[in-house]
């Protein structure tokens, strides 16, 4: 089941690293799961926004304020979507 | 009056008859229609399905993908219409005060397109699914705002809106921006996108609009009998003013002089103007003056001819009020024959045709001007461009609201 797990979190990250390369116009060998959207990725607060309800979109998931104020990394999405997704 | 002369030294624009000033001119020359089907949309069930759509246009010749993605298709415009008009003017290698360089670019419309797009998305998933661009990519003043940053041009900055005469507007003011002394160089004119469902309906249930869906090509022609209303266009242009003696200093190419420019209201109508538009007849009594010409100094009037029955009619009524017998011997043409109603850019794009003229001693002719019109007695250039070298030109813009801008262009006085 361990390695089922694996393969789906490999393909969440590609599917947000989609959306991200999307959304920032950036390649996406550059959007590593360390990757910080503001700092590394060149996203301004509108960037950050949208690209939130690009994500809420496309995992049909509402995400409060508060929790996306936390999502500046590619990490802290892939692991938002999995904890919350349906 | 003692007052340095502003010059006109570049050009940029984009247009139904092509996005580079040759291609525009050759086509404006040639007498070549630039309005055909629309293609960006369905337009099946609209009264209109027909309009003058932007040719050779690639944002991502100038904007990174992220940025072309960011901003709307009039914004888009501006840009590039900035962009080429700041090389054309040969300022890219140029180390300019950037504090003393200004952006006037006005709009009509905005950014129709995303206001329909994001009111669906309103409508249909909640305002939790509304974009953050929606506000940066509908404000009008995006216009001068963000080719300001994509050329970092940290001058006076500013959009006209006054529906059809905002680039004229835009031009003018610049101009005295730049007589005043608060700027060396402005980028000035006006960018239009505003080819979409709701706003074809809208201008349609207005009966603006000619609804000769049959035959695109021959639809605009104004100072014709048979003309049924004007057609839409899309585009933008851009005119690099500047300060005599800065264009000097750096040995810069002047296309003209900006020499004259006079505003006005009809405070009439909504819509339509006076019978004989005798706020447009102000304005260019104003621009005349301010230009330090006599009326018997213009020798070629690029009318504002927008081919619906009531403008044309009265825009005559009002140009034999100013000049009386002499109208006669004055050409005059309505380059919307060709390029359709560019909006908040016409009196830029009809500006940059005017400087273009003079600079060729070519006039270009309407389009489509078949039957006369009696109601229209002007000397209508027909059938071909006519050469004839002029000292000075007129432009004149009527914005619904009954705004009006009239611009005079000279050679430069030596």
């Amino acid at each position: 089941m361990s390695e089922t797990g694996t393969v789906s979190g490999q393909e969440l990250f590609e599917r947000i690293r989609a959306i991200v390369v999307e959304k920032l116009g950036v390649t996406a060998d550059v959007v590593t799961l360390e990757a910080s959207f503001q700092e590394d990725l060149g996203a301004d607060s509108l960037d950050t926004v949208e690209l939130v309800m690009a994500v809420e979109e496309a995992f049909d998931l509402q995400i409060p304020d508060e929790a996306a104020e936390g999502l500046t990394t590619v990490a802290a999405v892939v692991s938002y979507v999995e904890a919350n997704k349906a | 009056m003692n007052r340095e002369p502003v010059v006109v030294t570049g050009l940029g624009l984009v247009s139904p008859l092509g996005s580079t000033v040759s291609s525009f001119w050759t086509s404006l020359v040639a007498g070549q229609s630039g309005i055909g089907p629309l293609t960006r949309f369905d337009a099946s069930d609209l009264p209109v399905r027909f309009g003058g759509e932007a040719k050779g246009f690639d944002p991502l010749s100038v904007l990174s993908a992220k940025d072309a993605r960011r901003l709307t298709r009039f914004i888009q415009f501006a840009v590039w219409a900035a962009v080429h008009a700041w090389r054309d003017a040969g300022l890219e290698d140029v180390d300019c005060d950037r504090d003393r360089a200004g952006v006037f670019i006005g709009s009509g419309m905005g950014a129709l397109d995303m206001l329909e797009e994001e009111h669906r998305n309103l409508l249909d998933k909640g305002p939790g699914r509304v974009s953050p661009f929606l506000i940066p990519g509908v404000i009008v003043n995006m216009a001068a705002g963000v080719p300001a940053m994509h050329l970092g041009l940290r001058g006076p900055n500013l959009s006209p809106v006054t529906a059809c005469a905002s680039g004229a507007h835009a031009i003018g003011e610049a101009a005295r921006t730049i007589q005043r002394g608060d700027a060396d160089i402005i980028l000035a004119g006006g960018a239009e996108a505003a080819m979409t469902r709701l706003s074809l309906a809208g201008f349609a249930s207005a009966k603006a609009l000619s609804t000769r869906n049959d035959d695109p090509a021959g639809a605009s022609r104004p100072f014709d009998r048979g003309r049924d209303g004007f057609v839409m266009g899309e585009g933008a242009a851009v005119l690099v003013l500047e300060r005599l003696g800065h264009a000097k200093a750096r040995g810069a190419r002047v296309l003209a002089q900006v020499a004259g420019y006079g505003a006005s209201a009809d405070a009439h109508h909504l819509t339509a103007p006076p019978p004989e538009a005798d706020g447009m007849q102000r304005a260019i009594l104003a621009a005349i003056r301010d230009a330090s010409l006599s009326l018997a100094d213009i020798g070629y009037i690029n009318a504002h001819g927008t081919s619906t029955p009531a403008n044309d009619k009265a825009e005559s009524a009002g140009l034999r009020a100013v000049f009386g017998a002499a109208l006669d011997d004055i050409p005059v043409s309505s380059i919307k024959s060709m390029t359709g109603h560019l909006l908040g850019a016409a009196g830029a794009v009809e500006a940059a045709a005017t400087v273009l003229s003079l600079h060729h001693g070519l006039l270009p002719m309407t389009l489509n001007y078949a039957d006369p019109d009696p109601d229209c007695p002007l000397d209508v250039i027909a059938g071909a461009a006519r050469s004839r070298a002029v000292r000075a030109a007129l432009s004149q813009n009527m914005g619904f609201g009954g705004q009006n801008a009239a611009l005079v262009f000279s050679h430069l006085a030596h």
